[in-house]
């Protein structure tokens, strides 16, 4: 080759995607790897979803109607797994895929091979998980939570396979996370200091800090579990000389973490949204970073609260109560802060901002049942009721997912060029509201009367409550077809959309064209103050 | 402005009614001093929450309502002050610490195991719980096992469910009221919980770990629960049941029980009838084995391997017995040795042998259980 063509090569950054199906399997674009992890999201919401409406249908009325005792096991394992780690993680992994290189000014992931990688290892590890629900072994049974000895000694033989798929997906995040954290820290245009920058570059930075740390846990739990049923050891034997409750000490010091790890993006998006329809600056910026790092931090000393009722000794369930409630204050802040931002503002409701007050509303409800779980003595009294299931249904479903639709409507012409049909965003956002709160507040109450989790049948005194819930369940499953609908129309019959698609929307995705272009920034933006978050 | 009192109205109309409601709709105040107790706090926290979501509310939807652009409302440019960001870190800090002192002068009280007048140990399986009363040196004077005594019928939807529906077994728990009973708690396979809402009292059980909980109840009658940890199929279907009976009531039972305890003692020696084991063992069976293996044999292949015409059934009688003492470990197949006695053991072995078309053609008798462990 000679030194002119390669020179004219370099200077080609306005190439378009590759054709046909390689586009997808080779892609290292930041854009179409986000959108990749975003539709394996839907479609693992959709599976889990009918996971759970078959719950939902079992526990329509007291007995036994439709499935086994064993499958009804395996149905609230696979909902959680299918939708803690294929729906939720991945979707803010795509969020940030599509969104931290537009806002930090950046043309594309510091590390595209890996990010191409870290996606593809997600359908071969989901589609092993799904696949043992049709094992002759029998489907995994033990829980999301997959506490031992349940899980290793009378485990199913489908469990080794589980524990290979976790691994897979241990490995997409990781890489995942490595790409974010290299991304900002190396690729943010310059002037934009980290004090400058938007909330969900923030969020993000910390979330994939708190997936580096407790991902290898998890994998190392896994591969105890795997020692244990297949080499002979006995880490949670107690027979063997090692302890059940270890287990779960590893468990909750990468659960809770984790937990944050499905919050704190919500978080990011939620402090775009509301200044944006507010028309008024984040109230209270750097408060808002300093509370998302304490809650990072606090999220490493609080795991035991998951288990008030082992049998710790007093000192231990006092720490783990004084540093639960601290939680509560950071979290407060942000609240407070989302409140005063809105105030004294000039509102709009349009469908982004709907998810979003009910985010701070309903997330703001699983906050306070929190706070009630913190308590240790009531906690007895709550420990694996339905009052547990309805605490963070109420922090995941209205929480972590409505932010993450919340934040498909808002940067949906941003990806598309196109809007969706307003009329139909609001349909959606309606239906889904009512639904998750038909389904999940007589909860509150089935658990306070004493219901436990996790059983397919149920004394006749919470037959009511279950009625409703199953009820609600089925609305706000089928009103996800409506979402389906509603951007599939938008994206075919959307009227095109301005750069700034929205009147108050600051930050440099805006700036781009819509849709943004195939690489974002192919020189670096300059930040001015009007664009940046502080 | 109407309209904001009429959504105020509304709301206020809401609470109202739920207060109403309020006793079915809450947790239990219980029938114990540490009950009414967690009762207090889970209200006070409650109410806290209620209030501080009350303004936190009411400033958003204010907001929400009159600072509009529909009403023409301009933005303001304001978006910092460190003083409110002050006081709403140090307020709720300081909230929580008042909160924190009853919380913890509580659970001190909940540690406070010592001076018992009795011990039970409580002790969970895949899917019953156990009972063993303790003598003063923690001997087993007796045992039982408790499990679920709802009938298949009305679990399968083919008759009409009774009042304790899933909330009854066949032995239950028996305390007395007004003494310090301690429970140690711990289970044989997985993890399991035992929880009687009534006393505020849940604590896992935890195979190779013993757990201490204690209670005085002052009111006789019937108390109810559930396991509250996932421990397999059956978790659903395992419920605590206590009966807390006058003192002198409790000691009449309690000295029957003793007694009746040496006289299974000594039907270890008896030799039974082909029909006394073939009753005995349908019972044993039906309790111990039914769950998995299925009323008629059949079990869940492969999980639960079916019982009919298998060479076990069929084969020498003492591998038979082996494999139900010992189980399979690493499997759900249980050591039931540990469970049943050597009559309750020659019996079930007995009715598995002659049941479901299988013929073995042999008895088993209690002494034979005893000679195959004395024999090694």
């Amino acid at each position: 080759m000679s030194e002119a063509i390669s020179a004219v090569d370099h200077d080609d950054h306005s190439h378009g995607p590759a054709k046909g199906i390689t586009r997808w399997l080779f892609t290292t674009n930041h854009k179409d790897i986000g959108t990749l992890y975003l539709w394996f999201s839907f479609s693992m919401l959709l599976i889990g979803g009918v996971l759970a409406l078959i719950v939902r249908a079992e526990l329509f009325q007291p007995g036994l109607q439709f499935v086994s005792p064993d499958f009804f096991n395996q149905m609230t394992t696979n909902h959680g797994l299918i939708m803690v780690f294929g729906a939720i993680m991945p979707a803010f992994v795509g969020l940030a895929n599509w969104l931290i290189p537009m806002q930090v000014g950046a043309p594309d992931m510091a590390l595209p091979r890996m990010n191409n990688l870290s996606f593809w290892i997600l359908p071969f590890a989901f589609g092993m998980l799904i696949a043992t629900l049709f094992s002759e072994a029998g489907g995994l049974n033990f829980g999301w939570t997959f506490y031992a000895p349940l899980s290793t000694t009378y485990a199913p033989d489908s469990v080794t396979f589980f524990i290979f798929a976790v691994h897979l997906m241990g490995a997409s995040s990781i890489m995942g996370s490595i790409n974010i954290i290299a991304t900002i820290l190396n690729m943010r245009a310059p002037g934009m200091t980290l004090m400058k920058m938007p909330m969900f570059v923030w969020t993000w930075l910390i979330t994939a800090y708190l997936l580096l740390a407790v991902m290898p846990v998890l994998a190392g739990l896994v591969t105890m579990m795997l020692f244990d049923i297949h080499f002979g050891t006995s880490f949670f034997n107690a027979a063997g000389g090692g302890d059940p409750l270890l287990f779960q000490h590893i468990f909750w010091f990468f659960g809770h973490p984790e937990v944050y790890i499905m919050i704190l993006p919500a978080f990011g998006i939620v402090s775009h949204i509301i200044p944006a329809f507010a028309r008024k600056r984040l109230f209270g910026y750097d408060s808002m970073v300093y509370a998302v790092a304490s809650i990072a931090f606090l999220s490493f000393i609080v795991w035991a609260h998951h288990m008030f009722t082992v049998g710790m000794p007093l000192a231990g369930q006092l720490f783990f109560m004084y540093t639960t409630m601290l939680i509560a204050v950071p979290t407060g802040v942000k609240v407070f802060n989302w409140v005063s931002t809105m105030w004294r503002g000039s509102m709009t409701f349009e469908t982004p901002m709907l998810f979003s007050i009910a985010f701070v509303v309903l997330f703001t409800i699983g906050g306070f049942s929190g706070l009630m779980l913190a308590i240790t003595p009531a906690d007895y009294q709550y420990h694996d009721t339905y009052f547990v299931v309805a605490h963070f249904h109420y922090v995941l479903v209205p929480g972590s997912l409505f932010s993450i639709m919340a934040a498909v409507y808002y940067w949906f012409p941003k990806w598309t060029g196109k809007m969706y049909s307003e009329r139909l965003g609001k349909l959606h956002f309606w239906f889904s509201f009512v639904g998750v709160n038909v389904t999940f507040f007589p909860q509150h109450f089935s658990g306070l009367a004493g219901m436990p989790r996790r059983i397919p049948d149920y004394a006749l005194q919470f037959a009511d409550f279950n009625m409703v819930s199953s009820i609600g369940a089925f609305i706000f499953g089928f009103s996800q077809i409506l979402f389906l609908f509603v951007l599939i129309h938008g994206i075919r019959n959307g009227k095109p959309a301005a750069a700034r698609a929205w009147e108050g929307a600051r930050g440099l995705e805006w700036t781009l064209p819509s849709p943004a272009p195939y690489h974002s920034f192919t020189h670096p933006p300059k930040v001015t103050d009007d664009e940046a978050h502080a | 402005m109407k309209q904001s009192i009429k959504y105020v109205s509304m709301i206020l109309g809401l609470i109202m009614a739920g207060y109403g409601f309020a006793d079915e709709l809450n947790m239990p105040v219980g029938v114990t001093e540490i009950s009414r107790q967690v009762y207090g706090l889970h209200m006070t926290i409650f109410w806290v929450c209620v209030v501080i979501g009350a303004i936190v509310f009411s400033v958003m939807f204010w907001s929400i309502i009159s600072h509009r652009r529909s009403l023409g409302y301009k933005a303001a440019t304001f978006h910092e002050s460190t003083t409110l960001e002050l006081a709403w870190t140090v307020i709720p800090t300081l909230l929580l610490v008042i909160m924190a002192i009853p919380a913890t002068q509580v659970l001190i009280a909940m540690y406070d195991t010592g001076g018992e007048d009795m011990t039970v140990e409580v002790r969970g399986y895949q899917w019953k719980w156990q009972y063993k009363y303790l003598d003063d040196d923690y001997n087993q004077t007796f045992s039982f096992f408790s499990s679920l005594s709802t009938p298949k019928d009305q679990i399968e939807n083919r008759s009409i469910k009774g009042e304790h529906y899933l909330l009854e077994v066949d032995n239950h728990l028996r305390i007395p009221a007004n003494r310090k009973v301690r429970f140690l708690i711990t289970s044989e396979d997985v993890i399991h919980s035992w929880w009687v809402p009534d006393f505020a009292v849940k604590r896992d059980a935890v195979p190779g770990m013993l757990n201490e909980l204690w209670t005085i109840v002052p009111e006789t009658g019937f108390y109810r629960g559930q396991c509250t940890e996932l421990c397999g199929k059956d978790h659903g279907f395992m419920p605590v049941v206590v009966e807390v009976m006058e003192e002198a009531a409790f000691d009449t039972w309690y000295a029957q029980e003793v007694v009746a305890a040496a006289v299974r003692e000594e039907a270890m020696s008896k030799t039974f009838s082909n029909e006394e084991l073939m009753a005995e063992g349908k019972q044993v069976y039906t309790t111990f084995c039914a769950s998995c293996h299925l009323e008629n044999g059949q079990g869940i292949p492969p999980v639960f391997p079916s019982l009919v015409g298998t060479a076990m059934m069929t084969g020498p009688r003492d591998e038979h017995l082996r494999l139900v003492f010992d189980g399979v470990p690493g499997s759900a197949m249980q050591a039931f040795g540990k469970q049943l006695d050597a009559v309750q053991l020659a019996a079930v072995v007995h009715y598995e042998r002659h049941s479901w078309g299988n013929k073995a053609g042999d008895i088993t008798q209690p002494r034979d259980v005893i000679n195959l462990n004395s024999g090694q």
